[in-house]
């Protein structure tokens, strides 16, 4: 607790600056990140207290900086301010705010250093630090990689803290009364006679007084909200139609556009023929976009249908064109040359399997489609002296960065709206690069440029195709020795070179998942190969832990049948880390673990995977059926840390689970001629209602740090499937999607 | 052509092709149904036509033969409106962009069968996609509306 209250004074100390129209507290917290960015928009009278709230006379506003895509992240970071304000955040305003260094995401660069997340010596230690500072210094403000909930709630629960304390500051000025004698009440400041002062009556006094800087954060025992059931701030307008998305917003004189765009990416445009599009009712223009046309048009259907209508010759793109050849590459990148990191070296492998009768596996997991519900779109509109966006992003500053290279407009607007899903697509700017191109050929008029499912699914950046080779061995009864290859085109080359900067070392998604887990078996050692890159790649929910997750349970799964142990005891041999046995153990006692037999037709599987900073068991059972394979039941236990957000906490782990599962069961992408094969859901089912299993969940709590919960259950997901497959038929799947070799029910 | 909308109604002048969905999004400014496939195979664009739970995006506007209402009806049905309490209680929504035709297909299943078995709930709402995973809660939810319904009545 020191070196809390130390770095609070002293980011206090940065904070109090008078500004023309009110005074704005606390740089807060931003270990010297520049300014408020409240501060600007005060008028006389309002006060920004912290980065994080501002209160009016007329209302009170939290800035919840982090995206919400689904994830429940907009109600979460509003409790976690509301805890300690004392306010009820069904009744406050939500803003996400515009994008700011202050608002950095600086847990999600520490998190991708090729360390053993388990690793907490010196070197692992500082170098986390040292990245948590340079991404302070670059300001990014990622929502992405399960980090929001780690990296903020401290913030946000002192920056509710601090304006708590001020805003009683200011009422023991007004009122004569010690602080001490005040207490805070759903948004109001109670004096020692039971009168009630709202907030916002005291938004003018505050702004006029410095800043409380010492302030004490509630113990979890004092809390009101956090951890207990509470209702989401977007449940009830997500449950009446009332939600607005970037796809509902209607601006007066809007225009309606879509693209059409080169399914084999970045190879652009060589011929077109716009006469049948143009001649079409309602439409006003093709343009030209990045990597293709629009067509822009009154009404979006409108657009649609004179879109489909193009006639385009493409250039191809300069890399493979079909499945079969990008398979090929990644088999040809198993080599020496291609060797990118071995992060995982123990014992002596090589040695164990000369003299061992080896197992050996191939493992393959395919292309996927992010395939958010809410197709990707952007409302741009470009004025002389200001851009305005509209849309749903997990990179607000760098899409803010991109609209002023593009229209030469320093003053950019990003107002980021909720999205109806993104699994990690809107990592990506290339929607809005191309809607703001659009809207730049019609300056003031604001264009919505709404994609066809079929150009979401197409055009996607999706998760890379992965390939694993594993050799292992086993004696007397235990695992000796595995030895895992992981092959893929580079997430660091193609989403970090899209979107910011490829980071220098290693490229640790290939091998996320793999190296990085707490077993410690003897012998044991995890190389990655970085393969040329491909169709361009990006992040998808649990990158690279949702393939080598597959590969490396799938064959420690083969390891633990060959040695003829038990596939719960023997992983509990193998992991001493406490927090990672409690949940192998909660889920064994919840599943009433027996072993895989569990009666004819039927198995039952397990999987373990430490990703994201959680450890997550899973136990899976599943029948035989007359018209298929169905899963019965899944038991998943994970531990977390602190649960601030228990319903969303059950929500995000049963989700997760479910993407894992119906990728694994039903999806692929897959190309020919540069083109994805599969253009809509009917080739791309995901999961649906009725081979739904029934879940039951468990949040252990015992893990020293608090992490976030939007991708660790998807990893165990498919393994624990594929072992419960075999468990029921003796077969071994080693290659996503299943669908190919079983039939599901 | 004219369109009754959640008691509504309207004369629009559209091509006779255009999509039910998009006459209501576009043209009427009602966006509780969404768009998500163009195929009538995700559901997120369910409505009910004469009562009965239809994929909008698949239904020329010139061909609607009903009354048409959506989530968006300020008078919902007690059906509907349990629903949507069931909703909003189990808290069922992560992104949200499905619900509004799981539950117009869901008040759909409750219209014509008020004690619906689980293998009837799936079957039912198998159309409708949710690529979040909330199928877990949106099961409890039916079963929690259909269960108030029939104990009020």
């Amino acid at each position: 607790m020191s070196d809390r209250r130390t770095l609070t004074r002293r980011a206090f100390l940065i904070g109090s600056a008078a500004v023309a129209g009110g005074v704005a507290f606390g740089a807060f917290f931003v270990a010297g990140r520049g300014r408020n960015p409240l501060l600007d928009g005060l008028s006389p009278g309002e006060a920004a207290i912290t980065p994080f709230v501002k209160i009016t006379p007329g209302d009170i506003t939290l800035i919840v900086p982090r995206a919400d895509v689904g994830q429940g992240i907009m109600s979460t970071q509003a409790h976690l301010i509301a805890e300690e304000l004392d306010v009820d955040p069904h009744a406050v305003k939500l803003d996400p705010g515009q994008p700011h260094p202050t608002y950095v995401n600086a847990k999600i660069a520490a998190n991708s250093l090729p360390f053993h997340p388990l690793d907490n010596g010196l070197v692992p230690r500082t170098l986390r630090e040292l990245m948590v500072s340079v991404a302070r210094l670059s300001g990014a403000q990622f929502t992405g990689g399960s980090s929001s909930v780690s990296d903020l709630h401290e913030r946000l629960r002192y920056a509710g803290a601090v304006a708590r304390e001020t805003l009683k500051m200011a009422a023991a000025y007004r009122f004569g009364v010690d602080t001490d004698r005040l207490r805070t009440e759903d948004g109001t400041v109670v004096l020692p006679g039971g009168e009630r002062v709202p907030y916002t009556a005291l938004a003018g006094d505050a702004a006029a007084i410095d800043p409380v800087e010492a302030v004490a954060l509630r113990p979890p025992a004092r809390w009101r909200r956090l951890g207990k059931p509470f209702q989401r701030t977007d449940i009830v307008p997500k449950s009446t139609g009332r939600q607005g998305y970037g796809i509902d917003l209607r601006l007066p004189g809007m225009l309606h556009a879509t693209v059409r765009s080169n399914p084999g990416r970045g190879g652009g445009v060589a011929r077109f023929d716009d006469k049948a599009a143009l001649a079409m009712p309602g439409v006003r223009a093709v343009v030209s976009v990045e990597d293709g046309l629009a067509v822009v048009a009154d009404n979006t259907w409108r657009a649609f249908k004179a879109a489909d209508t193009l006639e385009v010759d493409w250039h191809p793109p300069d890399y493979p064109a079909s499945s079969d050849a990008m398979w090929a590459a990644l088999e040809a990148a198993h080599t020496e040359d291609h060797r990118d990191s071995r992060l995982r070296d123990d014992g002596d492998v090589e040695a164990v399997l000369a003299q061992a009768d080896i197992v050996e596996a191939e493992f393959r997991a395919p292309h996927l489609a992010h395939a958010a519900l809410e197709p990707l779109n952007a409302t741009v509109l470009v004025e002389t002296d200001v851009v305005t966006v509209w849309t749903s992003t997990q990179i607000p500053d760098f899409v803010r960065d991109t609209a002023a290279e593009l229209t030469g407009v320093d003053r950019v607007i990003v107002n980021v709206v909720p999205g109806g899903g993104s699994f990690g697509r809107r990592l990506d700017r290339d929607y809005v690069v191309q809607a703001i191109q659009i809207a730049m050929t019609v300056p003031g008029t604001p264009v919505k440029t709404t994609w066809q499912r079929e150009a979401d699914m197409s055009q996607d950046y999706p998760r890379p195709m992965h390939l694993a080779r594993a050799r292992g061995a086993v004696a007397n009864g235990r695992v000796v020795a595995c030895d895992l290859d992981a092959i893929s085109a580079s997430l660091a080359d193609d989403w970090f070179g899209r979107v910011f900067v490829v980071p220098p070392g290693p490229d640790t998604l290939i091998v996320w998942g793999a190296y990085d887990q707490p077993y410690e078996i003897p012998n044991y050692r995890v190389t990655g190969y970085r393969a040329p890159p491909m169709v361009p790649i990006g992040s998808w929910r649990s990158p690279g832990a949702c393939a080598n997750s597959f590969f490396h349970e799938g064959f420690l799964a083969e390891l633990i049948h060959a040695a003829g142990a038990d596939p719960l005891e023997e992983r509990l041999r193998l992991i001493k880390d406490p927090v990672s046995r409690g949940v192998l153990e909660a889920v064994g006692e919840m599943a009433g673990w027996d072993g895989p037999d569990i009666g004819p037709r039927r198995g039952r599987g397990i999987a373990f995977a430490h990703s994201h900073h959680v450890p997550v068991a899973e136990v899976l059972d599943v029948t035989l059926t007359d018209r298929g394979i169905r899963i019965d039941e899944v038991w998943i236990a994970g531990d977390c840390g602190t649960v601030f957000d228990p319903v969303n906490a059950e929500a995000q782990l049963t989700g997760a689970a479910i993407w894992g599962l119906g990728h694994a069961m039903n999806c692929e992408l897959t190309y020919a001629d540069h083109t994805p094969q599969q253009r809509n859901f009917h080739q791309f089912e995901g999961m649906r209602l009725a081979q739904t299993p029934r879940f039951h969940t468990r949040l252990l709590q015992r893990a020293p740090e608090v992490a976030g919960l939007g991708e660790p259950a998807t990893s165990p997901a498919a393994p624990a499937l594929a072992d419960a497959i075999f468990a029921a038929t003796g077969q071994r799947l080693r290659e996503m999607p299943f669908h190919h070799q079983v039939d599901f029910a | 052509m004219k369109l009754t909308v959640n008691g509504s109604d309207h004369d629009v002048s559209v091509e006779p092709d255009m999509p039910l969905l998009w006459v209501l999004r576009d043209e009427l400014g009602l966006t509780g149904p969404k768009y998500g496939c163009g195929l009538g195979i995700c559901g997120a664009c369910t409505v009910h036509i004469g009562g009965a739970a239809m994929r909008s995006c698949q239904i020329p506007a010139s061909a609607v033969w009903g009354a048409v209402v959506t989530i968006e009806t300020e008078t919902p049905d007690p059906v509907m409106a349990s629903l949507q309490q069931a909703w909003i209680e189990l808290q069922v929504a992560q992104c949200g962009y499905c619900q509004s035709g799981q539950i117009m297909q869901a008040a759909d299943l409750l219209n014509r069968n008020p004690v619906p078995s689980e293998a009837e709930v799936d079957a039912s709402l198998n159309g409708n996609l949710c690529r979040c995973g909330t199928y877990p809660r949106i099961r409890e939810a039916v079963q929690l509306a259909a269960t108030r319904l029939r104990d009020a009545s």
